[in-house]
């Protein structure tokens, strides 16, 4: 619908009708990679002389901090250590001093503070010592999760979820396949492209680590059919280890959710509220694999990324290698971005990312790009009436009904919202995208999903507060019964001591 | 640099489709078929076609300025138009202004507006008011003119069309006649057979269009061409119109083998009446149909039938209207009933259960 071209994956897809249908939904968004995608990485983005490091770049607790104010750090060096199961920890991008440890406004729509640690540079860049392992195959699969972990690498595809932990799984779970996300399917971001491109042995080594780590024995690298010289330079690089399958995959957003790829390469479905390592499958981003190459290989943790920096007010799109808590501002002022056409920052790609408020916030682990789009980029936001058109059901590859959800959240029907799926809806922009009457239906999902929770919440407070009265009244009573019962055996001593007293006095 | 707006979430790059660019392409689709419509029918049905379509825009307006909306930006979404131009497809093309005016005050206030406007009726508008209009006018809907195309002898002239359009034909017989439904169905009340009644039907200008009918509903030919180029355009899905089509072929197929001197053919069943309209145009009406693939499919299907049995048996010759008002009423049915199935869950929403390997 809206398409006004049928490619010729969608005549195939309809040819297949009878057959089992491995994609779902999705669109063809104008790709806007070109301007990013045909230049090499920048490496020599001059160094900021103040980084911003959040505490929390991943999904889970955040890091705890083992700095003071004042102390001096070497690039690399733990900042702060990771806490409970589900965490990563925070090293130093750079060397120099640290700043303060306090709330700055964090890379979110919102921009509220969260800690930062602050640190000056101080210019030397000079690596803290490390520790590269020779022979990685030699160390056992558990040492190679502590590894990743203790070099805080997370999902760089955005989900930021610790990669240790996922690993883990995948050995507990015994994992029959493991899938390297190259799909990079959202318009304008081209980083994992570049990677690929660029370092495909680092990947493919990454990858080899991983398996070692899972004790799995077979990979699958999905690339988009947009992306041909990264499928080659990967294929190539993949050749002399027959155990690692670099497929070309449609070009169609969303490919690089995790689930649709994973149904499109195994033709296995992840069941809602179970995790992939449960059907045996895991997926880990092309970056991710590359992190984990320069942390087991040469023992250096995340302390850098590359972003990429585009849209239509970006003078010299590129993407560019920075170390994490980089201010937007500095990026902006490298790549030349012209201020007054800038209608909207956004972190990450056009279709899920989060427009920030200002540029005053700091690049993190999970910022595959950042966006300076102009007006005329934009959709535009005059809202009509929902014609029924049902655009967005045929795009919607969770086999959602965006308007019906829509129309009930609109009349505060949050219950009914739920019912017909409201939870499954991975925010992936599609029927946003193509909705005709300029509907923001992914914004109505994420405010109906934060008030319903704020309902849950406030009901299990009411709840709590209840019971609280509850057990206190049972208390009161318990003591008032207990008062009366003490009083009456005061008065019945009383009245025994009065009959014994009237008795001696009788017998005196 | 700082910017001042409220956060948004969601895909902030859209497809360039815009509600109103829907409805032009719809519009640019029946064009040929209602451009032959009054080349067949000269000035009169020019004049009811821009009565027609002029009320509804009135109408429309009327109703915002009574809701206290501001009028502009909904008219330029081209819905009532579209509607009106529908309308005046489906009347008899020679029809008296006022069957124009108050089908569109039908089709606007009583099909759309009062539902809350667009996207909320549960009616095709245009239909509510053909049906409406046949129930409550029945002489005047069904005197169908001959083809008298424009700037020929015998045809009216301009002026003479403004007598017919405003003070009502006079010489009904000579310039009047039935539909090839009509007539066939007149013909079997007399116990005719269809060999006997077909003789002088020519099916080649049934699928041209040049033939009695409503004003756009006669040329098969242009009308699947429009329908066509809709579905290559995206604007509409194939499921309808490919399901109704097919549920009327394979009934009238087998009947027809069954019975070829009283069922009629499925060529004929095709190329009559309001088919190709309804399957391409009125039953792919977005509000009124349901929202996925499979859910079209019933209802194409269920308009199909519902067209074939009223033709059959039905009181009137042609059942196409009284079907989508049926089926329409369905649609909420169909829509709760056939839903997506959910990633990670089955068809009744639980999740999938693992698979034991």
């Amino acid at each position: 619908m809206g398409q006004t071209c049928v490619t010729r994956s969608e005549q195939r897809r309809m040819l297949s009708f009878f057959s089992k249908q491995l994609i779902r939904g999705g669109v063809h968004a104008e790709q806007h990679k070109a301007a990013t995608a045909t230049q090499p990485i920048v490496n020599n983005f001059p160094l900021p002389e103040k980084l911003y490091i959040p505490l929390q770049q991943h999904v889970g607790k955040p890091a705890e901090p083992l700095i003071r104010v004042g102390d001096k750090v070497l690039k690399g060096q733990l900042l702060a250590y990771s806490q409970g199961m589900i965490s990563a920890p925070v090293h130093a991008p750079s060397s120099g001093i640290i700043l303060d440890v306090n709330d700055y406004p964090a890379p979110h729509p919102s921009a509220l503070p969260i800690r930062m640690i602050v640190l000056e540079t101080d210019g030397d860049d000079k690596w803290i010592k490390t520790y590269p392992v020779a022979d990685p195959f030699q160390l056992t699969p558990e040492d190679i999760s502590l590894r990743v972990g203790a070099a805080g690498i997370v999902g760089l595809g955005g989900a930021t979820f610790p990669t240790a932990v996922k690993l883990n799984m995948g050995r507990e779970n015994r994992i029959d396949i493991l899938i390297i996300n190259g799909a990079e399917c959202e318009p304008y971001l081209s980083c994992d492209d570049r990677l690929m491109q660029e370092r495909p042995e680092q990947i493919i080594d990454g990858v080899r680590l991983m398996l070692h780590g899972m004790e799995t024995e077979n990979a699958v690298i999905a690339i988009e059919d947009n992306k041909p010289q990264a499928y080659q330079s990967m294929k190539a690089a993949a050749l002399p280890f027959p155990h690692i399958k670099v497929i070309q995959i449609p070009t169609r957003y969303p490919m690089g959710w995790d689930r649709q790829l994973i149904r499109y390469v195994t033709g296995k479905e992840v069941p809602v509220g179970c995790r992939s390592s449960e059907i045996g499958v895991t997926i880990h981003n092309v970056g991710t694999a590359h992190a984990v190459h320069k942390a087991i290989r040469h023992g250096q943790p995340l302390v850098s990324r590359v972003v990429t920096v585009s849209g239509g007010a970006v003078t010299r799109p590129m993407n560019v290698e920075v170390p994490l808590g980089t201010l937007i501002s500095e990026l902006f002022n490298f790549c030349k971005v012209n201020a007054g056409q800038v209608a909207r920052i956004v972190m990450g790609g056009p279709m899920m990312g989060d427009s920030l408020p200002h540029t005053g916030l700091p690049t993190v682990k999970a910022t595959s790009g950042i966006l300076a789009l102009t007006q005329s980029e934009l959709k535009n936001t005059n809202e009509q009436p929902c014609i029924r058109c049902a655009s967005c059901v045929s795009v919607c590859p969770a086999g959602l009904r965006p308007l019906d959800m829509a129309n009930n959240i609109r009349i505060n029907q949050l219950d009914i919202a739920v019912d017909l799926g409201l939870k499954d809806c991975i925010s992936c922009g599609c029927c946003s995208y193509i909705c005709p009457s300029n509907i923001p239906l992914v914004q109505y999902f994420k405010y109906a999903s934060g008030e319903v929770a704020a309902r849950q919440q406030a009901q299990h407070k009411s709840e709590q507060t209840k019971r609280l009265i509850d057990a206190r009244n049972a208390r009161m009573e318990r003591i008032a019964q207990q008062q009366r019962e003490d009083e009456l055996a005061r008065i019945a001593a009383k009245a025994e001591r009065e009959l014994l007293k009237a008795e001696q006095e009788a017998l005196v | 640099m700082m910017m001042h707006m409220k956060p948004s979430s969601g895909a902030h790059v859209g497809a360039k489709n815009t509600v109103s660019h829907i409805m032009w392409q719809v519009m640019l689709a029946i064009s040929p078929a209602t451009a032959f419509g009054l080349l067949c029918f000269g000035w009169p049905a020019f004049n009811l076609f821009m009565i027609t379509v002029s009320s509804a825009v009135f109408f429309e307006a009327f109703c915002l300025r009574l809701a206290g909306r501001i009028a502009k930006p909904a008219i330029m979404d081209g819905s009532a138009v579209l509607t009106g131009w529908l309308l005046a497809m489906t009347l008899p093309p020679w029809a008296p202004w006022w069957i124009g005016v108050a089908g569109s005050g039908l089709a606007i206030i009583l099909g759309k507006q009062v539902y809350g406007g667009l996207g909320q009726n549960l009616f095709n508008p245009a239909m509510l008011a053909r049906v409406a209009l046949l129930i409550s006018f029945p002489i005047e809907m069904t005197t169908w003119a001959n083809v008298s195309p424009l700037f020929f002898s015998q045809s009216p002239g301009f002026a003479e069309s403004w007598h017919i359009t405003f003070s009502g034909l006079e010489n009904l017989d000579a310039s009047t006649g039935a539909t090839t439904l009509g007539f066939i169905k007149t013909e079997f009340s007399q116990n005719h057979v269809l060999s006997e009644i077909l003789k002088d039907i020519s099916g080649l200008l049934n699928f041209i269009g040049w033939t009695r009918g409503s004003l756009g509903e006669t040329s098969t030919l242009l009308l699947v061409l429009g329908g066509i180029w809709l579905i290559r355009q995206g604007v509409i899905q194939w499921h309808i119109p490919v399901s109704l089509l097919l549920a009327v072929t394979a009934l009238s197929s087998v009947f027809h083998i069954i019975d070829d001197e009283h069922y009629i053919s499925p060529f004929l069943h095709l190329n009559s009446g309001a088919m190709m309209l309804v399957a391409f145009f009125i039953a792919t009406d977005y509000v009124t149909s349901p929202n996925t693939p499979a859910g079209q499919l019933v209802f194409g299907a269920g308009c199909g039938l519902l067209i074939f049995v009223i033709r059959t048996w039905g009181a009137y010759p042609e059942g196409a209207g009284f079907a989508i008002l049926l089926m329409n009423a369905a649609t909420p049915l169909i829509d709760y009933y056939i839903r997506p199935r959910i990633y990670g869950r089955d068809r009744q929403g639980k999740p999938l259960e693992i698979p034991k390997s």
